[in-house]
């Protein structure tokens, strides 16, 4: 009794009642193709989230001023900038020797001896809630962040049109200003605002360029937004007083880690904080948010892989029930095969085979299925592909069909012959 | 280990019982029974219902197991077997012929008759070319490719006698073989097992039918799990009373 045999027999059962055979099939089918593709939409939830943080800007590390004293909240997830916060109970109230981020501290970060692992700087001042006007339509805008050009490769924003400003016309403090999706609609509407002035609370500001549509970023529109060299806002609204924020990009993403080390020794030398003291100031790192979501967006596929799972469950039962109903009824089939010789190897290998077969087609019309699925966008997310995923789901349904039919094709094998032909 | 003794009979049962339940609902099927069949016999075992000449076949045919009591084959102990030496035993050395035919569903004629052989690990060719001379020898050459459900009740039990044969078995045990069957159907099934057996085969078959028993070499009654009577009509070496002796080939019309 060779193998092929053995399949034959197997496959003649399973084509004898194919209506059946196909619906314990579909069982499997559904249940590995939920798994190929709720791990892919798993997965592509998690690309999409992924990128939308690196669109925030690549390798970047925000230096920010720490408010407050002792009782200061600590923001959730807060960057690792407050590590070493070894501050005593009775400290509260501002400290005295608090010092803010100023031009100079953004000037000795950009020093390449002691932060080799820094690319570039931009110092931030942001003046929010500015009424812009341009010929009777007014607008007031978010965020109007005065800067170095850099700012725009540091927190990835490209223009869609016009041009950036450049050192000179920071140097020089030009009124000019790069502005936000929105921001342009609400102005402009249909006109094109490239070299046309607006008025930000009463100080004229030339347009130069449109940013480049980033989409909302939670509860802020991140297209609401103006941007213009440093001096022009820091002269016109916000006085030359401190820095809201210094923008900090690292060479690579490798050395993110490396460049807030440096940053964080820069700036305890200035700000004189030493041993215990917490820094009057905090460093938010880019890479240590994408590791959180991605560890958030992980555990989701792994929820979601687990409700494909229960439903390859389901079908492995339905193969179990399928496989007992046969066995049942080809009872008496079974005791003629034993009267003519049929050892219980060859019974068991027949519907162990049987099973086997229906959980091996089942699951690679799943495969199709998943994979097929996976092409088109669901609920908004682009699913990936994972191959594991596909090995993985193929490799449990032969198991399920080994396993969940291993009792019926038992039951069977273990028939005494005359039991089996007494059977009706 | 007797020197030059006689090959063992083919079938020697030793004071077999059997006996189905227990306590007050126990009944008592075979009462000890002892039989030899030696090669060549044609062996008719009758009884009326409830007589235990079924229950005397299963065990004849390593189906079902004997309370107590034993049972050899070709000199072979058949309690000491296992599952797998009992498989290999049905293949090989018995041939089973049941009164509802037992084919299987949706195979081919030359498909159930090849099967014992499949079971036995016969190549497909030599499979197909024995399957073919099986049919051929009960007359269904031109039927082989039709399912059981194409064919007539005497057609199904000669497909059923040819897969019992197929194996070349030491012993055909056939448990009321034309029980279902009608007149000119029963006769072709008995023409087939009288010409096997003056072809040489060991034949054991079961039947309430004296006209069934008129057939056979020897005819043993069972009554109430008991053999009351073992009656020889023909010496074992001579050829079965009723062989139809075909035209052409009168006296010694042998087929094989």
């Amino acid at each position: 009794m060779s193998a092929v045999e053995i399949l034959r027999f197997a496959l003649r059962g399973l084509l004898a009642n194919r209506l059946r055979s196909g619906l314990t099939m579909l069982g499997i089918m559904i249940g590995v193709a939920a798994v190929i593709l709720l791990v892919a939409v798993g997965q592509g939830a998690a690309d999409s989230i992924t990128s939308n943080i690196a669109r925030l800007g690549s390798n970047t590390l925000t230096v920010s001023q720490a408010f407050g004293g002792g009782l200061r909240a600590i923001g959730p997830g807060g960057g690792p900038g407050q590590r070493g916060e070894g501050r005593r109970p009775g400290a509260t109230g501002p400290r005295t020797q608090a010092k803010e981020l100023s031009l100079a501290d953004a000037r000795a970060l950009a020093d390449p001896a002691a932060a080799p692992s820094v690319r570039s700087v931009s110092p931030v001042v942001v003046a929010q809630s500015q009424t812009a006007t341009y010929e009777g339509a007014s607008h007031e805008i978010g965020q109007l962040v005065g800067t170095y050009p850099s700012y725009f490769e540091a927190t990835n924003k490209p223009v869609a049109k016009g041009g950036y400003f450049v050192n000179d016309d920071v140097l020089a403090a030009r009124k000019i200003v790069v502005i936000g999706q929105t921001v342009a609609e609400a102005l402009f509407g249909t006109v094109d605002p490239i070299g046309r002035q607006i008025t930000i609370t009463g100080v004229p500001f030339t347009v130069v360029g449109v940013l480049k549509e980033t989409g909302s970023q939670g509860v802020q529109d991140g297209d609401d937004i103006a941007i213009a060299p440093l001096p022009a806002v820091q002269q016109s609204l916000t006085g030359f007083g401190a820095l809201d924020q210094i923008v900090v990009q690292a060479k690579d993403a490798d050395s993110v880690n490396a460049a807030e080390a440096e940053i964080t020794a820069i700036l305890n030398e200035r700000h004189g904080i030493t041993g215990t003291a917490s820094p009057d100031y905090r460093i938010q790192n880019q890479e240590a948010l994408r590791e959180t979501v991605a560890s958030a967006v992980g555990t989701f596929t792994v929820l979601l892989a687990a409700v494909a799972a229960i439903s390859l469950l389901v079908g492995g039962i339905g193969i179990t029930n399928i496989m007992l109903v046969t066995v049942t009824e080809r009872t008496r089939e079974i005791g003629i095969r034993k009267a003519i010789g049929a050892s219980r190897g060859a019974i068991l290998g027949q519907f162990l085979a049987e099973a086997t077969m229906l959980s091996l087609v089942g699951g690679l019309f799943g495969v199709a299925v998943g994979v097929l699925g996976s092409q088109f966008t669901i609920a908004g997310v682009r699913p990936v592909v994972v191959p594991s995923s596909i090995v993985l789901a193929l490799g449990v349904s032969l198991a399920i069909g080994l396993f969940f039919g291993s009792y019926p094709a038992n039951r069977a094998a273990k028939l005494r012959p005359i039991e089996a032909l007494r059977h009706e | 280990m007797s020197a030059a003794a006689a090959p063992p009979p083919v079938l020697d049962v030793r004071n077999v019982t059997k006996v189905y339940g227990r306590g007050e609902t126990e009944v008592r099927a075979l009462r000890g029974v002892s039989l030899t069949v030696e090669r060549g016999d044609y062996v008719a075992i009758m009884g009326a219902s409830g007589s235990g000449k079924s229950t005397l076949m299963n065990i004849l045919g390593c189906l079902d197991v004997p309370t107590s009591g034993r049972y050899l084959i070709d000199g072979t102990d058949v309690g000491t077997l296992d599952d797998r030496q009992l498989a290999l035993l049905r293949n090989r050395k018995i041939g089973f012929v049941f009164q509802s035919f037992n084919l299987i569903p949706r195979m081919s004629a030359l498909e159930n008759v090849e099967l014992p052989l499949a079971y036995g690990g016969v190549r497909p060719a030599e499979r197909r070319r024995r399957a073919l001379a099986a049919l051929e020898r009960v007359g269904l050459a031109e039927r082989v490719h039709h399912e059981p459900n194409e064919l007539s009740g005497g057609q199904q039990q000669r497909v059923a006698v040819a897969r019992a044969l197929v194996t070349a078995p030491a012993l055909l045990l056939a448990d009321e073989p034309t029980g279902n069957l009608d007149t000119k159907a029963t006769a072709d099934v008995l023409d087939v097992l009288d010409r096997l057996s003056a072809a040489g085969r060991t034949i054991v078959l079961i039947t309430h039918e004296d006209d069934v028993a008129e057939h056979a070499k020897r005819v043993i009654r069972l009554v109430d799990g008991e053999i009351v009577d073992d009656r020889r009509q023909v010496a074992v070496h001579e050829p079965p009373p009723r062989l139809r002796v075909t035209a052409g080939a009168a006296g010694t019309g042998v087929p094989e």
